[in-house]
């Protein structure tokens, strides 16, 4: 409780600072600010317990478990399975497609009408959903043949500069931010701690320098997806 | 009353999100590895208090904290504020903004402190190294990476320079970084450039990255609004990196000075 309050302190003194000091306006509704505060607090709390409780020791014993049972096939099909369902259903990720949708529509890409900004927002986060399971894949892959880090994720690097040089421009700005949006709160600690147990349950990997890595790839196969979205739809 | 029953909305649509993911994992759990949890009963607990405390996490941020820090970033970027005339045609000097850098900054920072993923992270990142990364050096690391990422993103807003410009550069000195950087932190280092945007961070920079882009002129919300996220995904890396560049450089100063008082 007392770190959670920790945690959020920053926030609190920005808001403060610059309603008061910068904008010198009054806090509006104070009661309203002090109860949603607490709840933030409750609810961070919570959260880091049930992490340490639930998240953390199911993403380990799952990477165990299929470690031990030795099939790659049915490993690589749970990766994608965790990739694709966790995203496809992102808030987050959904509310990016709808603006990209307008985007596209107001740039003349595709026919303004509610029907077709429907499908490419659909589209859109298809192949977003799509390109996260590749990316989770990849990742678990790497892990087990102890591929090193930066060559997969420089070879994606070239990958969005390749197509940015060739997307329409519309596109650009969208894809570079959904490689952000695609990583849930409760996304990241399975996938970091499915990663974790997986290098530690395979002998020769270190979790540190083999562990740590899916979220990068997550966050980086969706532009170059999304770019090319962009370009097929064109 | 209104407050508990928005709650329990919250609650509802939490618990639709999970949903997928435990299908997911149980699913595997019971058709493919076909073992019993060990310890069901408390990863169940587990899994009930991450539901309840992200409904109440987001709850509070939606009553509370958005809401203000919304209007905020709209009044930090009205043009009365930033001084910009009526009819005016072009944005002025980038300096005349410079209480909207301070802002990015400050809000990049303190909403990355309060990122729920950012802490899990930084909690597995201290366990496995065996404490050799603190939970806070990593997780004010990755703060001040997101400060800077969306402080210069506001910059490239203001001054309208093309987004790929600035992503290509930052790409070629992660490239750089890399090679020079300790191999142990690469895979973190990459990682913590996924996780800090996301419930807290995303809403208030894109109503930063909105306000700025309506407000300017001469700029398209449609067009120049996107791109604070990609920053702010960006520039962790390299200050992670930099992170354990530094303290390394630390660590072997202390060693070779302790070398250098022996042999006195």
């Amino acid at each position: 409780m007392i770190e959670s309050i920790r945690d959020l302190a920053p926030i609190i003194a920005v808001i403060a600072f610059f309603q008061l000091l910068v904008l010198q306006q009054p806090i509006p509704d104070l009661g309203g600010l002090l109860v949603g505060t607490l709840f933030v607090v409750i609810g961070l709390t919570l959260f880091v317990h049930g992490l340490r409780l639930g998240l953390f020791p199911i993403g380990e014993s799952m990477a165990h478990d299929f470690a031990h049972k030795g099939s790659l096939l049915w490993l690589l099909l749970f990766a994608f399975a965790l990739g694709f369902g966790t995203t496809v259903a992102e808030p987050a990720l959904i509310a990016v497609a709808a603006e990209a949708a307008q985007v596209a529509a107001v740039g003349g890409m595709i026919e303004n009408s509610e029907a077709s900004m429907t499908s490419y927002a659909d589209g859109l986060r298809m192949t977003v959903a799509l390109s996260v399971g590749i990316a989770i894949t990849v990742g678990v892959l790497r892990i087990i043949k102890g591929w090193p880090v930066q060559y997969l994720i420089i070879g994606g690097y070239m990958g969005v500069v390749i197509m940015t040089a060739v997307a329409p421009k519309e596109i650009i700005g969208i894809a570079y931010d959904s490689g952000g949006v695609t990583t849930s709160t409760i996304t990241v600690p399975l996938v970091t701690a499915l990663g974790v147990g997986l290098a530690s349950s395979i002998r020769g990997r270190n979790p540190m320098t083999d562990g740590f890595g899916l979220i990068a790839f997550a966050s980086l196969t969706p532009m170059i997806f999304g770019m090319g979205y962009g370009m097929v739809i064109q | 009353m209104t407050r508990l029953t928005d709650l329990f909305w919250t609650l509802l649509a939490t618990v639709r999100d999970v949903l997928p993911i435990a299908v997911i994992l149980f699913g595997f759990q019971l058709l493919v590895l076909r073992k019993k949890i060990i310890n069901l009963h408390q990863i169940l607990t587990g899994f009930v208090f991450v539901l309840l405390g992200l409904a109440f996490f987001l709850e509070g941020l939606e009553q509370a904290l958005f809401p203000l820090g919304k209007l905020m970033a709209q009044q930090l970027t009205a043009p009365e504020f930033l001084g910009i005339k009526d009819g005016a045609t072009d944005a002025g000097s980038w300096t005349q903004y410079l209480w909207v850098y301070l802002f990015a900054f400050a809000i990049g920072f303190s909403t990355t402190i309060a990122e729920p993923s950012l802490i899990a992270v930084a909690i597995k990142a201290n366990q496995v190294s065996a404490g050799a990364i603190g939970t806070w050096g990593l997780r004010i690391s990755v703060a001040i990476g997101v400060a800077v990422g969306i402080s210069l993103g506001s910059y490239r807003i203001v001054t309208g320079t093309p987004l790929h410009y600035y992503i290509i550069t930052g790409y070629i000195l992660v490239i750089i970084q890399t090679i020079y950087c300790p191999k142990s932190i690469i895979a973190l280092a990459y990682d913590s450039g996924g996780v800090t945007t996301s419930t807290v961070t995303v809403p208030l920079v894109a109503a930063l990255g909105l306000g700025l882009s309506t407000n300017i002129p001469g700029r398209n919300p449609l067009l120049d609004g996107f791109g604070l996220i990609a920053f702010a995904s960006l520039f962790p890396i390299m200050s992670v990196m930099g992170y354990a560049q530094l303290s390394e450089w630390v660590a072997n100063r202390a060693r070779s000075k302790q070398r250098g008082d022996g042999r006195d």
